[in-house]
C-alpha cells in the first residue's frame, strides 16, 4: 500500500492514485479510532484510568469522530478509484482534488489535536467555533464544518464534471444524486439553538439520514461496482438491482427517521410513522444480501459450465470483505436495529448499552467491511496484480476483526439487557437506578468481555495493516515469477 | 431482450422511475411532517406559562415554576406538570434574564461536551446517568443523597455546587471529572436541566424514578 506511492502501476490513472491517498489516511484514522475505543472501554472497568487527564468523554469523542472521518475518507477514496472505470474518462480536476485532500487532512489534524490537548472550552460561542461543538458525532468545531463543506463541494464538483463529460452509467447516476443529498444534509447540523428538542430534531436529520439512507445507497452503488469489477457480474442485472435497492432504502429509511422522534419532545404521531417505516428498513438489507450471494453463485456456475473450474473472483480478500458486508449490514443494521425500533421496546432500551451494541455492529457491518474491501481493490490495481488471493494475514485480519466485533456486540447486548431490565424496567431510570445497574456483577462481566474482544479486534487490525502493506508486493513478485 | 419488453419486472426504466417517485414522495411527506413538528417544538412564551397553556417545550421562564412529572391517565404515561411559582437561585427571573441564562447553559453543555458521557433526551453516551429529568431526580431533592452530600438547601444550589467540584462529591468509583465549570456556567447548566425536565417527552423515562430502597425491599409499588 505504501510502495505504491512511488512505483504504482496505475499507468497514468491519476484518479486511482488520489483514491489511494484517501485510503491511507483512512487506515491511520481507523487505527486511532480503535485505540480510543480501547481507552474508553478500559475506563468502564477501571474508572480511575487517565481520570482528569484524558477522560472518557475525550476518548469517546475522538473514537466516534475518527470513525466518521475515516469512513468519509474511504468513501471519497472509493469514488475517485471507480470514477475513471465508470465514466470512461480521466477525472477532470486532479490537481484540485489533491489540494482538497491536503486541506482536509490538515484540518482534521488540527481538530484532533485540539480535541486531545484542549478538550473543552468555556460556555461561549467562541468555544463552539474553535474547540468543540459538543454534539455527538458532529463535535468538529464550526470553522472545521465550514472547511469540510468547502472541501466536499470541491469533491462533488470534480465527480459531477467528470460524470457530465464521460459515460453516464446507472451506478454513477445513483452516486451523483446520493452524494448531493449526503453533502447537503451536513448543513442541517451547523447551527446553534438553545432549544434542546430542536437541536436533537435536526441532529438526527444528519445522523439518521446519513447512515440509514444516503450512506446505505452509497454502499449499494459501491457493491454494484465491486461485483462488476471482481466477479464480472452483468451490468444490466446489477444496475436493475441497484434501482430496486434505492427504492426500498429511501422508501423506508427517509420516514424511518421517525424512530428517533419518539421521546425528544416531538409529537406522538412519530410513534406510528417511525415504527412502520423503520420496521421496513431491514427489507432492502435482506435484498442486498441475497443479491451479492446470488450474483456470486451465478457467475461461479456460469464459469463452471463454460469449463473454467477455478474461482471467478479476481480479488479474494476484497470479495471476502464484501460478502461480510452483505451479511454484516443485514445483521447489524437489520436485525439489531429492528430489535429496538418499536416504541414499545425503545422506551426501555433508548440510550442504553443496547444502543451501543447496535451502533457497533451496524457501523462495522454496513460500512467498515465494504470500505476495507475497496482498499484491497486499490492495492490490487496499485501493484498491477491480475488476481489477488488471500494470504494467511488476510485471513487472520478478517477472522479476528469479525470475531472481535461480534464478541463486543454480544457482550454489549448482554450488558444492555441487564441495564434495560434493572435500571429502566425495575427502577425507572434516574441517578441511583443507573448506578445500581452499572454495579451488577453480570453487567461488569459483560464490560470486561467487551474490552477483551476489543483487544481481539485490535490485533486483527494489526494483521490488516500488515497485509495491506505487503500483499501487493508479494503478489506482484509471484506474478512476475510466473510469467 | 434488446428492445422488446419481456416484463415490467425486469425493466430498468420501470425501477428507476419507481425509485424516483418513492423517494420524492417520502421526502415530501418528511418535509411536510417536519413543518408540523417544528411548530410544535418551538419554545412557548412567558404568556403561555402565565395562562397555563401547555407547550411541548415551554419558555425559558419555566425556571420560575415548580415542575413535576406525573402519570396522565388520558395519555397513559407520565407528563411534566408545571405548577406554582418557585424561586430559582433565590429570585424570579425576567424573560430576558431567563433566556440569557438558558443560552449560557446550553452553550456550556456543548462546550464541556456533556453528551459524550451522559444522555440528554436519551441521546449521547452511556457512561453516566441520563439527564432528561435530572432536575426531578429524588437523589437531588431534600433528603436525597446528592443534596445531602453538598450540604446545600435547594436543588439548584446543590446541583451547581456539584457541577463546579464534581470530583469532591464522589458517589461511586466512576466519577465526573472537573471540567472547569464556573459559578455562572453552573447556574446556566442548572437552568438548562430544569428547562429540559419540563419538556414533554411522551413519557420517557417511564416510571421515573423508583428508589433503590423500594427495589431492595421488594416493593411492588402497588397501592
Ligand atoms: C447501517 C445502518 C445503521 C447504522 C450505521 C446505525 C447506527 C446507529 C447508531 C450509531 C445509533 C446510536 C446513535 C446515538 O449515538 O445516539 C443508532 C440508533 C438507532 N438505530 Fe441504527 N443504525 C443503522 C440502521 C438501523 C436500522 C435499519 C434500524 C431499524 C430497523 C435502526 C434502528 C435504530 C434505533 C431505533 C436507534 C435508536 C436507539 C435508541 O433509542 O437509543 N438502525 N443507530
Ligand atoms: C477496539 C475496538 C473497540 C472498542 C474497545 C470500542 C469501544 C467503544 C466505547 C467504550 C464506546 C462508548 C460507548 C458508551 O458511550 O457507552 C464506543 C462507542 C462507539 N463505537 Fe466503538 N469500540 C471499538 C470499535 C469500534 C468499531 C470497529 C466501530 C465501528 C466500525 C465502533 C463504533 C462505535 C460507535 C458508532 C459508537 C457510538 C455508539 C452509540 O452512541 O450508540 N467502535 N466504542
Ligand atoms: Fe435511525
Amino acid at each position: 500500500m505504501l510502495t505504491s506511492i512511488k512505483t504504482n502501476e496505475f499507468r497514468g490513472d491519476k484518479s486511482k492514485e488520489l483514491g489511494m491517498m484517501y485510503f491511507r489516511v483512512a487506515l491511520i484514522l481507523f487505527g486511532a479510532q480503535l485505540l480510543m475505543g480501547l481507552i474508553a472501554a478500559i475506563q468502564f472497568i477501571v474508572p480511575g484510568f487517565l481520570f482528569e487527564l484524558f477522560d472518557f468523554s475525550v476518548a469517546r469523542m475522538v473514537h466516534i469522530n475518527a470513525l466518521v472521518v475515516w469512513m468519509l475518507y474511504a468513501m471519497i477514496g472509493s469514488v475517485y478509484f471507480m470514477l475513471p472505470d465508470e465514466t470512461g474518462v480521466e477525472t477532470v480536476g486532479i490537481g484540485l482534488g489533491k489540494l482538497a485532500f491536503w486541506v482536509l487532512t490538515a484540518a482534521v489534524t488540527v481538530v484532533v489535536l485540539v480535541f486531545i490537548f484542549i478538550q473543552v472550552g468555556s460556555g461561549t460561542e467562541t468555544s463552539i467555533w474553535l474547540i468543540n461543538e459538543g454534539r455527538e458525532y458532529l463535535e468538529a468545531p464550526r470553522w472545521a464544518d465550514i472547511g469540510i463543506v468547502v472541501v466536499v463541494l470541491t469533491f462533488y464538483w470534480n465527480v459531477f464534471a467528470t460524470y457530465m463529460k464521460g459515460k453516464q452509467t446507472g451506478i454513477m447516476t445513483v452516486l451523483i444524486a446520493d452524494l448531493f443529498a449526503l453533502a447537503g444534509l451536513y448543513l442541517a447540523g451547523m447551527f446553534f439553538t438553545d432549544n434542546i428538542s430542536m437541536d436533537q430534531f435536526w441532529w438526527w436529520w444528519v445522523i439518521h439520514l446519513w447512515v440509514e439512507a444516503t450512506w446505505e445507497v452509497f454502499v449499494g452503488a459501491l457493491a454494484a461496482y465491486a461485483l462488476i469489477k471482481i466477479i464480472g457480474a452483468k451490468r444490466e442485472i446489477v444496475e436493475m438491482w441497484l434501482w430496486i435497492e434505492v427504492l426500498m432504502l429511501f422508501g423506508s429509511g427517509i420516514l424511518g427517521l421517525g424512530h428517533h422522534y419518539f421521546w425528544i419532545g416531538t409529537p406522538e404521531y412519530w410513534w406510528e410513522i417511525g415504527a412502520l417505516f423503520s420496521a421496513l428498513e431491514p427489507v432492502p438489507l435482506v435484498a442486498m444480501f441475497v443479491h451479492v450471494l446470488y450474483d456470486w453463485g451465478k457467475e461461479q456456475g456460469k464459469a463452471k459450465a463454460e469449463g473454467h473450474p477455478g474461482a471467478v473472483m479476481n480479488n479474494g480478500p476484497a470479495m471476502a470483505w464484501i460478502v461480510t458486508n452483505a451479511f454484516g449490514n443485514f445483521l447489524g443494521a437489520g436485525i439489531w436495529g429492528f430489535f429496538h425500533t418499536l416504541p414499545q421496546v425503545n422506551i426501555y432500551t433508548h440510550g442504553t448499552q443496547f444502543t451501543a451494541a447496535h451502533g457497533h455492529l451496524a457501523f462495522f457491518g454496513a460500512y467498515a467491511t465494504i470500505l476495507i474491501g475497496m482498499m484491497y481493490l486499490g492495492v490490487q490495481y496499485a501493484y498491477g496484480v491480475k488476481k489477488l488471493t488471500s494470504t494467511f494475514k488476510s485471513k487472520m485480519a478478517i477472522f479476528l476483526i469479525v470475531f472481535g466485533v461480534l464478541g463486543m456486540t454480544v457482550a454489549l447486548t448482554i450488558a444492555g439487557y441487564e441495564q434495560v431490565l434493572v435500571e429502566r424496567a425495575e427502577l425507572g431510570g434516574g441517578w441511583t437506578a443507573f448506578f445500581a445497574a452499572q454495579d451488577l456483577p453480570w453487567y461488569i462481566q459483560a464490560q470486561v468481555w467487551r474490552a477483551m474482544m476489543g483487544v481481539v479486534t485490535f490485533v486483527g487490525f494489526i494483521y490488516l495493516v500488515w497485509d495491506l502493506l505487503t500483499i501487493g508486493k508479494h503478489a506482484k513478485a509471484a506474478q512476475a515469477a510466473a510469467e | 431482450m434488446a428492445n422488446k419488453k419481456v416484463s415490467v419486472w425486469t425493466d430498468i426504466q420501470f425501477w428507476r422511475r419507481s425509485a424516483a417517485w418513492v423517494t420524492g414522495f417520502a421526502t415530501i411527506l418528511l418535509i411536510w411532517l417536519s413543518f408540523d413538528t417544528i411548530g410544535q417544538i418551538t419554545m412557548g412564551t412567558n404568556a403561555d406559562l402565565k395562562n397555563g397553556v401547555d407547550k411541548r417545550v415551554p419558555a425559558a421562564t419555566v425556571i420560575n415554576y415548580h415542575i413535576d412529572y406525573k402519570m396522565n391517565k388520558k395519555r397513559g404515561h407520565e407528563v411534566p406538570v408545571i405548577g406554582e411559582k418557585q424561586l430559582f437561585f433565590g429570585k424570579e427571573w425576567s424573560p430576558k434574564d431567563a433566556e440569557a441564562l438558558l443560552r449560557l447553559g446550553k452553550l456550556t453543555e456543548q462546550a464541556k461536551n456533556c453528551m459524550d458521557c451522559h444522555t440528554l433526551l436519551g441521546n449521547g453516551a452511556y457512561y453516566a446517568p441520563d439527564l432528561t429529568k435530572a432536575w426531578l431526580d429524588p437523589a437531588w431533592q431534600k433528603g436525597g443523597p446528592m443534596q445531602g452530600m453538598t450540604g446545600k438547601n435547594t436543588v439548584e444550589e446543590a446541583m451547581a455546587e456539584f457541577l463546579q467540584h464534581p470530583s469532591q462529591y464522589p458517589t461511586h468509583a466512576r466519577m465526573m471529572p472537573n471540567l472547569g465549570i464556573t459559578a455562572e456556567e453552573a447556574k446556566g447548566l442548572v437552568a438548562f436541566l430544569k428547562h429540559m425536565s419540563s419538556i414533554d417527552t411522551n413519557g420517557f423515562p417511564r416510571n421515573f424514578s423508583k428508589t433503590v430502597a423500594q427495589f431492595k425491599a421488594g416493593d411492588t409499588n402497588a397501592h
